[in-house]
């Protein structure tokens, strides 16, 4: 039973979206599918939350190694809910100026806004930006001409990080107009829109052909992965 | 060779890049960035640029749609890629309002809501006050669902947003009056820096509109390759990262220069970020070059010691 029914619950919503792209007389259907997929996202958040803090207090608990970043986590998340919730700094709507929860959390002044601009922004762009001095560490150690495929690797990532900055205009920007077509910057677009588009058309269509053989065996009921590895109770 | 010889420390260049530790490319870097960021921070100074077919594009799909379309805008990324990506959104949004067209702003990221709303401050609220909210431009927020989102608007639009970002019923939203499907709208665009994005949008929404969508979108470096395949097909226009951005920029700009008057930094934000991209750039290719030199010679070594080590094996 545990495993039948959502068995069940795939196949025929599956089958409903399936069918609402090719019969507009099952549109509707497909409507339906699509909106308990929202509400089912939407309660999904509060399970990921609930992950979080379990798996949190579980780490803090059992004293594992960096468990003290799991107390920053929980204090922090529990900080951000109830500012949010509970929209403390936010003015009322003055369309509902008696209600005092009527307002946005978004606006200037709420505590939540603050959060964001002065501690979500700043973080999240900061490890953003990390990632360029680590990709210039393994540029360094990894990036070596070793056999014929890696030279032509090395050749084309030197083209397109050229060819993207100012530098491929100063190093081949003295080309006569009959060999533009060598320019640096022009070598990086056909590069782009040739070689990288052939490859990436070659792989999606495997990839689209991977899914549909994939989903038809979730839809037929053949494979039953998808629902881990519980027994039939 | 004995193991205390084999183990002696190297000299010169071989020997110090053989040894470089992580923390000097690190430092590099840093310099490397600082530095044209610095430059241009003081002297205002930005690279120029010539656009490419697909940001010319981007821009031609805008700039040829009848004064008053209406444009739906999805802001599919957060603050992560903000910096890839904020600059993109600032032209993006210039252009529309100065042509005049109908905004309506979704997100698929729960943070892209507040992208928009950053936007809609810095270039609708800032530069073009008669605009009016709800009239001209509105933001339905985020909502969640990823491709069942799309899926729901192909159908329904109010369905799937059913209500603006300040609470008000979408259907009474006047800039939405008339709107039952996203087909409606005569063109999208998408800021994207992942899933669901741009993607998403040509898979679920372009490609089952029949070409009643036009569509252009503007990603992060990492998805621009996995999006060229639909360029010029189902996207009409694309930008890629920064470079994209920044060509794309100087377009808009270009276009709504008024007389001598200098370009508020605001909409030279994509040009000024080609400085550091540029320092970035060089320093990988000479990261490469050096690393490169220390592999041949220590393979030189290994074959110059294998062949030391054969020749006194023979009798």
């Amino acid at each position: 039973m545990k495993r039948l029914v959502p068995m069940w619950i795939a196949i025929i919503a599956g089958f409903a979206m399936l069918f609402s792209a090719f019969f507009p007389a099952t549109e509707s259907l497909g409507e339906i599918f699509g909106d308990a997929f929202n509400v089912i996202a939407a309660i999904a958040f509060v399970l990921g939350a609930g992950s979080l803090a379990k798996v949190n207090l579980e780490k803090i608990s059992r004293k594992d190694q960096g468990w003290g970043y799991a107390v920053i986590t929980l204090i922090c998340f529990v900080a951000t809910l109830v500012v949010g919730l509970g929209k403390i700094g936010a003015h009322p709507n003055p369309n509902f100026a008696a209600l005092p929860w009527s307002g946005e959390i978004q606006q200037e002044g709420a505590v939540f806004q603050w959060i964001y601009e002065f501690a979500l922004v700043p973080i999240t762009s900061t490890m953003f930006a990390l990632l360029a001095f680590f990709v210039a560490s393994a540029a360094f150690r990894a990036f070596r001409a070793k056999n014929v495929e890696a030279i032509l690797l090395l050749v084309t990532a030197f083209i397109v990080l050229l060819g993207r900055t100012f530098a491929g205009v100063v190093l081949t920007g003295w080309l006569p107009d009959w060999a533009s077509g060598l320019r640096l910057e022009n070598l990086s677009v056909y590069i782009m829109q040739v070689f990288n588009t052939a490859g990436n058309r070659a792989i999606i269509i495997g990839i689209a052909l991977g899914v549909a053989a994939t989903s038809l065996r979730i839809l037929l009921g053949v494979d039953r992965s998808w629902m881990g590895g519980g027994g039939d109770k | 060779m004995d193991g205390r010889g084999r183990r002696q420390v190297k000299r010169g260049f071989i020997g110090i890049l053989e040894r470089l530790d992580r923390r000097w490319i690190f430092l590099a870097m840093a310099i490397a960035v600082a530095g044209p960021i610095i430059y241009i921070g003081i002297t205002g100074k930005t690279l120029p640029e010539t656009a490419t077919p697909a940001a010319r594009a981007v821009f031609h799909a805008i700039e040829k749609l009848p004064a008053g379309s209406r444009v739906l805008l999805s802001f599919d990324f957060d603050p992560a890629s903000g910096g890839e990506l904020t600059p993109m959104a600032t032209s993006l949004v210039r252009q529309c309002a100065a042509r005049g067209h109908k905004l309506v702003f979704i997100a698929l990221w729960p943070l892209g809501a507040q992208m928009a709303d950053d936007a809609i401050r810095r270039v609708i609220t800032a530069d073009y006050p008669a605009l009016v909210e709800g009239r001209d431009y509105v933001n339905l927020g985020y909502q969640a669902g990823n491709e069942a989102v799309m899926k729901v608007m192909l159908t329904d639009f109010v369905k799937a947003f059913p209500k603006t970002r300040e609470g008000m019923a979408t259907g009474a939203v006047p800039v939405l009056s008339g709107v039952t499907r996203v087909a409606d709208f005569p063109m999208l665009i998408t800021i994207s820096a992942g899933y669901p994005g741009a993607k998403e949008w040509v898979q679920y929404v372009v490609s089952s509109s029949g070409g009643k969508i036009t569509m252009v979108t503007g990603c992060t470096g990492v998805q621009t390759p996995q999006l060229y395949p639909y360029y010029p097909g189902q996207l009409a226009g694309l930008l890629g990262a920064i470079k994209g951005a920044a060509e794309y920029e100087s377009l808009v700009n270009a276009t709504l220069a008024k007389g001598d008057a200098p370009t508020p930094p605001k909409y030279l934000e994509a040009q000024r970020r080609m400085g550091p991209q540029l320092g970035a750039h060089i320093l990988m290719v000479i990261l490469i070059i050096l690393g490169n030199i220390a592999f041949f010679a220590q393979k030189r070594e290994r074959a110059a010691g294998g062949g030391a080590a054969g020749a006194e094996a023979r009798p």
